[in-house]
């Protein structure tokens, strides 16, 4: 099960967090920091998955992550789960976002926080996965796009 | 055109996301969020009510605030209000919020789960969908009850759409993760494996986790799932890359489903229809030749999907552990991993291999690969590879290779990172403790381990090593020279000097006859390093000292005139300096053989778990300690542990690795435990309850009662004279007056009031209690007009209590004015765990008459309490790991106060452990747990009390490492409530 999924800048800066069990505010924060410092150290081509996380569950926890340019994402999973898979899912969710906002930045995650989490909802249901094809999540997200239209043209 | 467009987003959310951007500091991102916040207060508590869409914008703000990092403590009725809108993206606002920000146990869930009945019974997929979701997030016991008997339905009708039953199967497994027992078995489970075969991939993906999950309880109940699971990956794995379109990833097809798949096999054994089976190794067989192929793509993605897949189906082949020819292909497909250039794969290999390595089949092979792992363990880059690596190295040891493997692990060690040295250092010592053939080679590694990393060497570790010298006579000599030639060294760690200390103090006469390390050597060796020593080192060389008079009486007018020392005498640790006394003491009074008898060697340990692995095992988990559990492999191999006859005196502990908590749960010896006494340094640490006879422990305090038959409660006596300090004997003062336990029940969950007051004195209290250190101040109040006259308040130790509590006191004026007040600083100190409080002895004169009173200190064992948090699961594994007879103390007791559940948590908390929530099932109930602080151990604690309202009872179970814990702390505060 994946027990969170933190996003952050190269500064530390969250971007989406995601926590599927109740922490919180101020520990939810503190694991933010913690993750950001514990792969801030480590260069880009070593191995994507270290143990940590001691604030989450501990030893049976691993943190799985990718850096990309100026964002990292990191996912907190235990043992239950595939290294690698979850790296696929990883870069599921990310080629999700390119195709939803096209060439996704860091920006878009700032002020789109919202559609963020509808995305990553359509990708991870409490803690569980819940669909890895992206054709399948853009056609969800697009979907909803097309309900969003018709009620603001309602109102208009 | 982008699935989500940039433009009508809300306009006043991106000013408010710049205003945030452009803030040059902390503090003006602060103050304009404090604006913000005030503005969104006030447009919500307003009498204007606000459009959906306005609501939807702050609570969007107040979503991207909660992100970055400010606590949210409103908005939540806003974000309820927004459930039942009608229009679709105000819903899903509210169920974000919802979702990110709400409680579990927060008091909206009824409105929540009024909403979420709503859109359940809606009929629209797109609301069931947000429905479920929001269950699915939040997962609360509350949600579970409302809703796990509709779930399966909804999960099975054949008129649901594919996107609801996917989310339904993952709702559904996570209520049950959260409370298995709300969800109920029926029919509907044979139809949820037949969601195997769906024609939707996506509905198979999350009906095969459900069913992992569901099966692990279950496992007949699901058996026809592994059939259809074989199916299933056999026409994933066989299908060309494009077959299954959507779901090919880089060329892979569905890697998801079959890791998915894969890992559900794994909750089975291999199969019983040979069909099936054949059907099955032919699927891993695919996948193992798929990896010799050349890859369809360079991309990395392309690799980790196909990798992904592999590594899983190895993993089932290691769980089958039937197939040799599959396992051998395993093993060596993941020897080329572990030469590969991406680490990922690197650090893979080396996991997967370490499950490897225990199958029998296998572990010749796993072998071969040894040069490689200690290659990885020299050169990776990564610590975390490293670490899999001496895991791998670990777990492949056997006697064939130890000695290579102690080695490298050794030479690793001295540049190994901090972090995980501890580690390292504790599987280098089970391991050549249980490789050991002879035992020079074992003392050598131990004494290395000590110098390379001696601060890393905990003391599970040199107590083994001494229990094992102690049990091995054909070593000792050999101990005996090698830790005097270590403690030559100018700079020696203080663990060196603690072994050598031990070491030379038992077998020291073994290596006297050269004269080079002839005993006044072999003295002036310890005495050299003695001031650059913590107490408990010192206290242990005293030991030593009086040992070596023992066995070389030439050395005895040198090492008297070392306890002569007004340094030791007078030492302000109260420790050192009873051990000099009453060491002094014994050298003087006692006749040679009178010195021999007490100061004999050692008796051998009895055997029971090595400590270290116990160690290890907490350390890691489960698990952790698999290369010395097993047995299978190298059942010969616990020479150790096995060559040595228990004594007589306790008895022996049954299995010794069944319990992960190993010695502490060792039953007490049938003999009558030995009195804890200040030698008790020693006792503790092996971790008994009432541990063996140990040096400087229960000799001199038989010795010294029997020499003082005068005053037999009080072998504090012989240190009147030398320390005019120490508290006047229990028999100068009066008995405690009788309503001294009453009062002193009052300040069990309390720490500051008035302890005592009649028409003369008042006594007030304060202290604070941190770990096993406190300090009390008591407030004498003269409340008469006339002046208190030698004034003497003193704090007595009755029993065994000195050796259990040091509480230092300072002296107050001998009068107190009328109407005054003076206060008294008490330093306490939990060395151990205790019964008994203290007695606080106040006398003075007044009016000429004297008065003399005598209370109870309010210092219980609980103040030294420290409240641990732990999730549901942690708390029932300690519960369970508690679960012998003595360990657990239980009271069934009527109310005495009304049955106020904020009350009575308000007294848990004052007790001092954590109180913790979502763990018993039954919310009226309460759940606790904490550690007790000590200086010599320490007591982890768990409690429960469970109210009957009805009956106005009460039941209070404890459980604790510690027999006389566990009653005391259930006496305690059962006199609570």
């Amino acid at each position: 099960m994946i027990q969170a999924i933190l996003v952050f800048n190269n500064h530390g800066k969250p971007r989406l967090v995601r926590f599927y069990q109740h922490f919180p505010e101020e520990i939810q924060q503190q694991i933010v920091r913690e993750t950001f410092h514990l792969v801030l150290k480590r260069d880009d081509n070593i191995c994507n998955f270290l143990e940590g996380g001691s604030l989450i569950g501990g030893s049976d926890y691993k943190l799985i992550y990718r850096h990309y340019a100026t964002l990292y994402f990191v996912f907190c999973v235990d043992s239950s789960e595939s290294e690698l898979g979850i790296l696929d899912l990883i870069q599921v969710f990310v080629e999700t976002l390119d195709k939803c906002f096209e060439n996704v930045c860091e920006l878009d995650l700032i002020f789109h926080m919202d559609k963020v989490h509808y995305i990553l909802q359509e990708v991870v249901m409490g803690g569980m996965v819940l669909e890895t094809n992206m054709n399948e999540i853009v056609a969800q997200i697009e979907a909803q796009n097309r309900l969003e239209k018709s009620e603001v043209r309602q109102v208009l | 055109m982008p699935a989500v467009s940039k433009g009508d987003g809300m306009r006043g959310l991106a000013v408010f996301i710049s205003d945030i951007r452009n803030c040059k500091s902390k503090e003006a991102e602060i103050k304009r969020i404090n604006k913000e916040l005030a503005n969104i207060r006030s447009k919500f508590k307003g009498d204007k009510a606000l459009d959906g869409y306005s609501k939807k914008k702050y609570v969007c703000k107040l979503l991207f605030i909660f992100l970055l990092g400010h606590d949210i403590d409103f908005g939540h009725m806003e974000a309820v209000n927004l459930l039942s809108s009608n229009k679709y993206t105000e819903k899903q606002i509210g169920y974000l919020f919802i979702s990110v920000l709400v409680n579990s146990n927060s008091e909206l869930i009824r409105l929540i789960n009024n909403a979420i009945k709503n859109d359940l019974a809606s009929r629209n997929p797109t609301f069931m969908c947000l429905a479920l979701h929001c269950i699915a997030n939040v997962g609360s016991r509350e949600m579970g009850e409302a809703f796990a008997a509709d779930i399966p339905r909804i999960l099975v009708a054949g008129d649901s759409m594919d996107s609801v039953k996917q989310s339904a199967a993952l709702c559904l497994l996570r209520l049950y993760k959260a409370s298995p027992d709300l969800v109920p078995m029926g029919e509907w489970t044979a139809r949820v494996v037949h969601l195997l075969n769906d024609q939707h991939m996506g509905v198979v993906t999350a009906a095969v986790s459900l069913i992992t999950c569901l099966c692990k309880k279950n496992p007949d109940d699901f058996k026809t799932c592994i059939s259809l699971a074989v199916s299933r990956l056999s026409r994933i794995v066989s299908s060309a890359s494009t077959d299954l379109q959507d779901y090919t990833y880089y060329f892979v097809p569905a890697p998801w489903l079959s890791v998915k798949l894969l890992r559900l096999l794994q909750c089975y054994p291999p199969p019983e229809d040979a069909a099936v089976k054949g059907r099955l190794v032919e699927c891993l067989e695919t996948v193992l030749n798929k990896a010799q192929e050349p890859p369809k793509s360079k991309k990395v993605q392309h690799s980790n999907a196909k990798n992904a897949i592999l590594f899983e189906t190895i993993s089932l082949i290691i769980h089958y552990d039937s197939e040799p020819n599959l396992l051998v292909r395993a093993c060596n497909q993941l020897g080329q991993f572990l030469q590969h250039r991406e680490t990922n794969l690197r650090y893979l290999a080396l996991e997967s291999m370490c499950t490897l390595a225990s199958s029998e089949f296998s572990h010749e092979a796993v072998k071969t690969h040894i040069d490689t792992v200690i290659n990885a363990l020299k050169t990776e880059r990564d610590v975390s590879v490293r670490q899999r690596a001496a895991d791998l190295l670990y777990a492949m040891c056997d006697r064939s290779n130890a000695k290579q493997i102690v080695s490298e692990m050794l030479r690793y060690l001295e540049t190994a990172d901090y972090a995980i040295r501890e580690e390292i250092v504790l599987k280098v010592a089970i391991l050549a403790e249980k490789y050991a053939v002879d035992y020079s080679w074992y003392v050598d590694t131990i004494l290395n381990l000590i110098r390379i990393a001696g601060d890393y060497v905990s003391e599970e570790v040199w107590y083994r090593v001494l229990q094992i010298v102690t049990n091995r006579d054909d070593v000792q000599g050999y101990a005996a020279k090698t830790v005097f030639e270590a403690l030559q060294a100018p700079a020696c760690h203080e663990n060196m000097v603690k072994v050598g200390g031990y070491i030379l103090g038992e077998f020291g006469n073994l290596i006297a006859g050269d004269p080079r390390s002839s005993p006044p050597v072999q003295f002036s060796l310890l005495h050299s390093k003695f001031h650059l020593c913590s107490v408990a080192t010192r206290a242990l060389l005293l030991s030593t000292y009086i040992k070596f008079i023992n066995l070389f009486p030439e050395t005895k007018a040198t090492i008297q005139g070392v306890l002569r020392a007004g340094s030791q005498l007078r030492n302000a640790d109260v420790e050192l300096q009873q051990r000099a006394v009453e060491y002094l003491t014994l050298s003087s009074v006692a006749s040679t053989d009178v010195l021999a008898t007490v100061l004999e060697e050692m008796p051998p340990f009895p055997e029971r778990e090595s400590s270290i692995l116990a160690k290890l095992k907490r350390k890691k988990g489960p698990g952790a300690g698999s290369a010395l559990d097993d047995g299978r492999r190298d059942a010969s191999s616990n020479d150790i542990n096995g060559g040595v006859e228990p004594t007589p005196s306790t008895v022996s502990t049954p299995s010794p690795s069944a319990d992960l908590l190993g010695l502490r749960a060792a039953p007490p010896p049938a003999a009558p435990p030995a009195p804890a006494s200040a030698g008790n340094l020693l006792v503790d640490v092996f971790d008994g309850p009432a541990a063996q006879p140990s040096l400087g422990a229960t000799p001199e305090e038989a010795f010294l009662s029997e020499l003082e038959p005068p005053a037999p409660e009080s072998p504090m006596a012989l240190l009147a004279d030398p320390a005019p300090a120490a508290d006047p004997g229990p028999e100068d003062i009066g008995p405690p007056i009788p309503e001294a336990d009453e009062l002193l029940n009052k300040f069990v969950c309390k720490n500051n009031g008035v302890l005592f007051e009649n028409q003369l004195l008042q006594i007030g209290v304060k202290s604070e209690f941190r770990q096993n250190l406190g300090r009390m101040y008591l407030f004498y109040g003269n409340k008469t007009s006339v002046q208190f006259q030698n004034f003497s308040p003193t704090v007595v130790h009755p029993g065994d209590l000195q050796t259990q509590l040091a509480v230092q006191t300072k002296r107050v004026a001998a009068q107190v004015d009328g109407g005054a007040q003076v206060q008294q600083v008490l330093n306490i100190e939990c060395l151990r765990d205790f019964l008994t409080p203290p007695l606080l002895s106040v006398r003075f004169r007044y009016g000429g008459a004297p008065q003399s009173l005598t209370l109870k200190l309010p210092v219980t064992i609980n103040k030294f309490f420290q409240p641990t948090e732990m999730a549901a699961q942690d708390f029932f594994q300690r519960w369970k790991q508690l679960s012998l007879p003595q360990q657990e103390a239980q009271k069934i007791f009527k109310a005495n106060h009304p049955m106020d559940a904020e009350v009575t948590k308000a007294k848990l908390l004052g007790f001092g452990s954590a109180l913790l929530d979502n763990v018993d099932p039954n919310p009226e109930n309460f759940v606790g747990a904490g550690i007790i602080q000590t200086k010599a151990l320490q007591v982890g604690c768990l409690l429960r009390l469970e109210p009957n309202a009805q009956a106005q009872m009460y039941r209070l179970t404890l459980r604790t490492s510690k027999e006389p814990v566990s009653r005391h702390l259930c006496e305690l505060l059962a006199q609570q409530f």
